[in-house]
């Protein structure tokens, strides 16, 4: 390969890239979308199927309100307008569906016409947020797992019926940054109206993207769809590998060719999958066990209501308690990072209690954003009671981390988790006691500590650290000596 | 719907979406049988339907809907047991040639 994907060719040359990305989301219901088998990551293989989701003959689908419900909520959130909708059957071969066809919505999908806006103030249109049906998952056996060399695969059906929101973007992306900015932006949407838990490794999440170049203001050039986007990292370098084996075939004078494209992660670049040399007909067709869906203004103004406050907002609200620095990159990183993982609440409650904003948004971006999932179960009183044993020193920052680490882990109280590491024994009073035997070890150099050099404040913390097997907290330290000097 | 009268080219592509293999004489029957039933079709695509709505299903029914309640799966056992092939409680099927539509 001489091709290096990269951002020199994004923009470069006179060439604009055009990207629009298609999100398939799977909803957080407890069962699937037209049954009532159980709608679970991880369970064993083919355990919650039935007639339905196995399309055996003569059995009937029934729609999840709930699904509709979370669809809505996203069409909500997403500033679309929720129509009345249908759903068609996409009629195609393939086992990872067992009834040869997969239950959408086709021309009348529950939301249309929607945006979304991304923190860096850009804004990009929301062409539909369909539902649909999710696939069963299919594993190649032999060949090293890929598809072609396979010698055959197997397939559980546990996914089959799954319900999914898909949401389509206009092709209003103009670079890879911009594009993982979206599904960030989405992702944050998605899991905050309660629709879904946006975890792109197990799958719940998964972008597929359509790239083509131009040259600005020309017509849209041939676009190809590039699909196993598995992260927001491999999303970035697969469009810049796109876009830049587009311009090298434009600029040698060849024509891009409209093809489905596989991300291959390990050899960085985007591979064409072997087409039939006739497109897909789908045929698609109202389904005709499924009516038509109309959700009243009723509905309509619930879900409305169920739909909580987006991830801008709260990123401004956690901003407005940092006061001025909050504006600063570093600290809108962090805090970013706070949201997404839903952690403004425990964050703020901290600060509401008497933590210090910017501590509180330390600890809470880093250290608790780390194991989100626990973070967010943590109990509050214990969280910022950790926090204060921080503030006023009584711990160090090192100790804070490790005590807030073992609260995640298995919960407790943090002066007893602080104890169990021993970090109880530095205490004031022992303190003081350390510091009486490193002034009575060290006269000269607490004579001149006490003349005034203070860069004697480092030597005395290291062999308080030394003295106590690193148990002692700096600041405690520092703010002992200064008060011994009077 | 167009006018135009089915060819024995649209009842084999027909045929190849829908995975079946008929024969040169099969398809010749067919292609006619098929005809026909389009063309009476066709008599309903005649009618002046300006300001009708289409009709998505002939029961004057909406919103269908099913509580997000579970209910008990089939058993696997019993579920695996119809499949031609069977491996590591996954249905097994023959090497895929074509692509994810
Ligand atoms: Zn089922």
């Amino acid at each position: 390969m001489t091709e290096q994907p990269g951002s020199s060719a994004a923009g470069d040359g006179g060439w604009e890239p055009v990207i629009g990305l298609e999100v398939h989301c799977e909803l957080r219901t407890e069962t699937k979308l037209f049954c009532g088998c159980r709608n679970a990551f991880g369970d064993e293989p083919n355990t919650n199927v039935c007639p339905v989701c196995l399309g055996l003959p003569g059995s009937l689908p029934v729609l999840n309100a709930m699904a509709v419900d979370y669809a809505m909520r996203i069409g909500t959130a997403l500033h679309c307008e929720i129509r009345p909708s249908l759903f068609h059957r996409k009629n195609y071969f393939y086992p990872d569906m067992p009834k040869d066809y997969q239950i959408s919505q086709f021309d009348e999908p529950i939301n249309v016409n929607g945006w979304l806006e991304l923190p860096d103030g850009s804004r990009v249109g929301v062409e539909r947020a369909h539902m649909e049906e999710d696939t069963g998952k299919t594993t190649h056996v032999g060949g090293g797992g890929r598809i072609h060399d396979a010698q055959h695969s197997l397939v559980d059906y546990n996914r089959a019926g799954v319900p999914l929101v898909e949401i389509v973007s206009r092709p209003d992306i103009r670079s890879s940054l911009q594009a993982r900015l979206y599904a960030a932006e989405l992702r944050g949407i998605l899991i905050a109206t309660g629709a879904s838990d946006g975890r792109m490794e197990e799958g719940s999440m998964r972008v597929d993207a359509n790239v083509s170049v131009r040259r600005p203001n020309d017509e849209l050039g041939t676009r190809c769809e590039i699909k196993n986007l598995n992260s927001l990292r491999s999303l970035v370098r697969a469009i810049e590998y796109e876009i830049s084996r587009q311009v090298d075939v434009l600029e040698s004078g060849g024509t891009v060719l409209q093809q489905t494209r596989h991300w291959d992660e390990n050899e960085g670049q985007t591979v064409a999958l072997r087409s039939k040399e006739e497109a897909f007909d789908y045929r698609y067709f109202p389904e005709p066990d499924l009516v038509r869906v109309v959700p009243d203004t009723t509905w309509q103004s619930e879900v409305a209501a169920a739909v909580g406050p987006m991830p801008a907002d709260r990123r401004e609200k956690l901003a407005a308690l940092l006061g001025p620095d909050g504006a600063t990159a570093a600290k809108a990183d962090q805090i970013a990072t706070v949201v997404e993982n839903g952690l403004d609440v425990l964050m703020t409650k901290a600060v509401h209690a008497g933590i210090g904003a910017p501590l509180a948004l330390a600890r809470t971006a880093n250290e608790a954003s780390a194991e989100p999932d626990r973070a967010r179960a943590l109990d509050t009183a214990a969280y910022t009671a950790l926090l204060r044993m921080e503030q006023d020193g009584s711990l160090s920052a090192t100790q804070a981390k490790v005590v807030l680490a073992d609260l995640l882990d298995r919960g407790g109280d943090p002066a007893a988790l602080a104890r169990d590491h021993g970090f109880e024994a530095l205490g004031a009073d022992s303190l003081s006691g350390v510091i009486d035997e490193l002034i009575a070890a060290h006269p000269n150099e607490w004579t001149r500590y006490v003349d005034g050099d203070d860069k004697l404040t480092g030597f005395f913390t290291g062999q308080a650290m030394k003295a106590t097997q690193q148990k002692a907290n700096g600041k405690a330290v520092a703010a002992e000596l200064r008060r011994r000097r009077g | 719907m167009t006018d135009a009268k089915l060819t024995r080219e649209d009842a084999a592509y027909v045929a190849r979406l829908a995975r079946i293999d008929l024969t040169e004489d099969e398809l010749d029957l067919y292609a006619g049988q098929l005809a026909v039933v389009l063309e009476h079709a066709a008599q309903v695509a005649a009618l002046d339907t300006t300001g009708v709505e289409p009709t998505a299903h002939p029961l004057p029914l909406q919103n269908v809907l099913r509580a997000d309640e579970p209910r008990p799966s089939l058993d696997r056992d019993e579920v695996l047991a119809q499949a031609p092939a069977v491996e590591d409680h996954r249905f097994l099927v023959p090497r895929i040639m074509g692509d994810v539509p």
